[in-house]
């Protein structure tokens, strides 16, 4: 019998005033009581439209179906069929325009928490599976994987799983890219993305750190050493900045390095080698997913107070519903319709060595009101002229998206980018303009998601593995 | 892991060493830096390269003991091994078509300044090097550059080696004197390119700076090592790591960079005093 409470189950979450303290999880997940209430309210629809929501076409019902009678190990081989990092999608997939947004059970109600679902099934997985992922035999032929970052992580899973010698490339000195340096321990614990690399590990995938392609090796060279195919899944690279006056001061950031000074180096330890600017009042530009990490991070480094400052209304917040309420539980301010024309800084005028001098005292904004839409639909933001006005603050962090990295463009050629800088590929395949290259993630979109980004790397998998069966 | 294959100290805050790393060693260029840690715990710091054995696989670092990573580097010895080392990163130093050159180095600086004159010197081009120390103690890599120099000019801030003063003494001499050249190149700390670059800009000879500021990737993800050029009345953002680090020395906002060089300098100093403290005690 179905479940048919219109609510979802509620996800257990640390309380927001002990978490605004602490880098532990936020999300504690479902028990197993729970998850199976839950899978009791999926009404396992025959056209199944949730798995059309799912950039990786997860077989959705049927991992529920298999929760409904208590086989986590058995839901957890079906996800696994279509995706190789569920514990890092159930935790950060914007599942409410992905699968969710599809359930049958939305249209009166709340839909099926499949995010949820997921999680639950990959932490089940985690906490209890005895045997390491086998090794498939090789097929004798080597594939490069560029970035260890969702996108690569996938290719190199999938290529795995049919018999491929993979080799990834990483630039840093951990793997997992993004997961790594850009999402915090809080959204995403970094023994979970570990885990993962483990398996492909077991699986015989190659992780080789501090390579950065495009620097010390070329993608020619790959070539050259007996790759047969190589995948870019370099991400997004270079911060974007404003461009406005006082972006240099001492205290702005860009959300790429406040959030790797924390999550890569460690700096939110309580004795950091690597230093970040910890407390007093922050404000974070931009609406995305991103700005909402660094805003959440400043604020368990310690700062009195943290805004975000966009220039949009909420409607328009690009990032997961969730975080943003998971932000405003927690006591961030939002000032939206808000945008920054300059930041102020600390300048002694009768001592040029006063060490404050240099350092962010402020930053100007002007209000905004919403226009027509844009070509993408969404309101343009209009400044209020004469509205501007000083909000105190001792940090800024950027983050308001990135441009394409050039390294792997300017020394490889053949390899066609857009305007933008984003690598060119056709979309079915991932193939780029140059021969044996296939390339997905931000390296191509420029900044997206986690799961778009797998799921890029699962379409070029599937078509390096017809491409080298051909050769 | 990367092995210290040679160690060898220059004077009493700087060292020298040799490190096993193939792949950079295959590649690397004059004016290219890398970034390592010495440890599972360290942080990234970049490095120039001051040399690199192709046939050896090896890179050549050297480094001032400035704070608490470099402390610790300089406490590891032959045959151990650095946690990470990764390059080479950024654009070589731009030599081609230079037929006479002014290099100017620096304190620790000249260990960057010397690769770039002895492949200037080995592409025929006629070099005149400048380098400075505070004084004699700290003199480095004199007979290095006494070979590769057609003139070599060596001053101390005090007088006690060389000659007294600053390197724009005899700069500021030869452009006095009509000397010209294709390009000045000055390596070194900000405030010595600072005064390089002001004594250069009245000859209109090209002055090429290499820039060395907080980093963290070296790749361009972080945005860390921006600094800012004024470029046809503009100012322009730029990122030292993959643009640089050479940057038009006429262009660069020296003041904003010696100021961002300056950001967690109190937490630096306290993690160098930690460090050194720790290896007292160990020594005890």
């Amino acid at each position: 019998m179905a479940n048919m409470n219109p609510k979802k189950n509620p996800m257990p979450t640390q309380d927001p005033k002990v978490r605004a303290h602490n880098f532990s999880e936020v999300a504690l997940g479902y028990d197993e009581a729970t998850a199976i209430d839950e899978a009791l309210r999926c009404l396992n629809c025959k056209n199944m439209p949730c798995v059309s929501g799912c950039p990786v076409n997860i077989h959705i019902p049927a991992f529920i179906e298999k929760i409904k009678e208590g086989d986590f190990e058995g839901a957890y081989q079906i996800i696994q069929q279509s995706s190789s990092l569920p514990a890092v999608c159930g935790r950060v997939c914007p599942q409410e325009t992905q699968c969710e947004s599809k359930c049958v059970r939305g249209i009166k109600g709340e839909p099926v928490g499949i995010g949820r679902l997921e999680r639950f099934v990959a932490d089940w997985h985690n906490a209890h599976a005895q045997a390491a992922p086998e090794k498939v035999p090789s097929n004798g032929h080597k594939v490069a994987v560029v970035g260890s970052g969702p996108s690569g992580l996938t290719c190199a899973g999938d290529l795995a799983k049919k018999g491929y010698e993979v080799t990834v490339f990483e630039a840093l000195h951990t793997a997992g890219g993004v997961l790594v340096y850009g999402i915090p321990e809080f959204r995403l614990p970094k023994s979970i993305v570990q885990k993962e690399v483990d398996n492909l590990t077991a699986m015989g995938v190659k992780m080789e750190t501090n390579m950065v392609i495009g620097k010390t090796l070329t993608i020619d060279e790959l070539f050259d050493m007996g790759f047969e195919a190589v995948f870019v899944g370099s991400g997004a690279g270079l911060p974007n900045f404003m461009g406005i006056p006082g972006e240099s001061l001492k205290g702005v950031y860009s959300a790429n390095e406040f959030l790797t000074r924390s999550n890569l180096m460690k700096a939110y330890k309580d004795e950091p080698v690597t230093p970040i600017m910890k407390g007093g009042k922050v404000a974070v530009v931009g609406g995305g997913n991103v700005a909402m990490d660094a805003a959440r991070t400043a604020l368990r480094l310690g700062a009195e107070k943290v805004y975000i400052v966009y220039r949009r209304s909420l409607e328009e917040l690009p990032a997961r519903k969730e975080e943003v309420e998971h932000a405003m539980e927690e006591g961030i301010e939002f000032k939206l319709l808000h945008n920054p024309v300059e930041i102020l800084g600390y300048q002694n005028p009768d001592d040029k060595r006063d060490p404050k001098n240099g350092f962010v005292t402020g930053m100007r904004c002007i209000k905004m009101e919403l226009g027509e839409p844009d070509e993408k639909g969404r309101r343009r933001p209009i400044p209020i002229e004469g509205s501007e006005f000083d909000i105190d603050v001792d940090t800024v962090v950027m983050s308001i998206g990135t441009s394409p990295n050039p390294l792997i463009k300017s020394t490889t050629e053949g390899l066609e980018v857009n305007r933008h800088g984003g690598i060119i590929v056709e979309e079915q395949t991932g193939a780029t303009t140059k021969a044996g290259v296939y390339a997905g993630g931000d390296a191509v979109t420029g900044a997206a998601t986690v799961i778009s980004a797998m799921g890029a790397g699962k379409v070029a998998a599937k078509a390096i593995d017809e491409y080298l069966a051909k050769k | 892991m990367y092995k210290i294959l040679k160690k060898e100290a220059l004077n009493p805050t700087v060292t020298k060493m040799e490190i096993q790393a193939p792949f950079v060693a295959a590649k690397a260029q004059p004016g290219q830096f890398v970034i390592l840690r010495v440890d599972e715990a360290g942080e990234r710091i970049p490095l120039t390269v001051a040399g690199y054995d192709r046939e050896k696989g090896s890179v050549t670092i050297i480094f001032q003991i400035v704070g608490a990573t470099t402390e610790r580097l300089n406490h590891l010895n032959e045959g151990d091994s650095l946690q990470d080392f990764v390059g080479p990163l950024g654009v070589a130093t731009r030599t081609q078509g230079l037929k006479k050159v002014c290099v100017v180095g620096g304190g620790v600086g000249c260990a960057i300044a010397l690769p770039v004159a002895k492949k200037l010197h080995d592409q025929g081009c006629a070099v005149t090097s400048i380098i400075g120390f505070r004084s004699k103690d700290l003199l480095i890599l004199e007979d290095e550059f006494r070979a590769c120099s057609d003139v070599l000019h060596v001053m101390t801030d005090d007088g006690s080696y060389g000659r007294e003063g600053n390197v724009c003494v005899p700069l500021n001499e030869m452009f006095a004197a009509g000397e010209t050249f294709d390009e000045v190149i000055a390596i070194g700390p900000l405030i010595m390119m600072k005064f390089v670059v002001e004594a250069t800009r009245p000859t209109g000879i090209p002055c090429v700076v290499s820039m060395n500021p907080i980093m963290i990737d070296g790749t361009g993800m972080c945005g860390g090592c921006r600094l800012t050029l004024r470029q046809d009345g503009k100012s322009v953002t730029k990122f030292a790591c993959v643009d640089g680090p050479d940057f038009d020395g006429y262009q660069v906002d020296f003041d904003e960079a010696m100021s961002r060089g300056a950001m967690y300098r109190d937490f630096e100093r306290h993690a160098y005093e930690e460090t050194c403290n720790l290896f007292k005690k160990e020594a005890q």
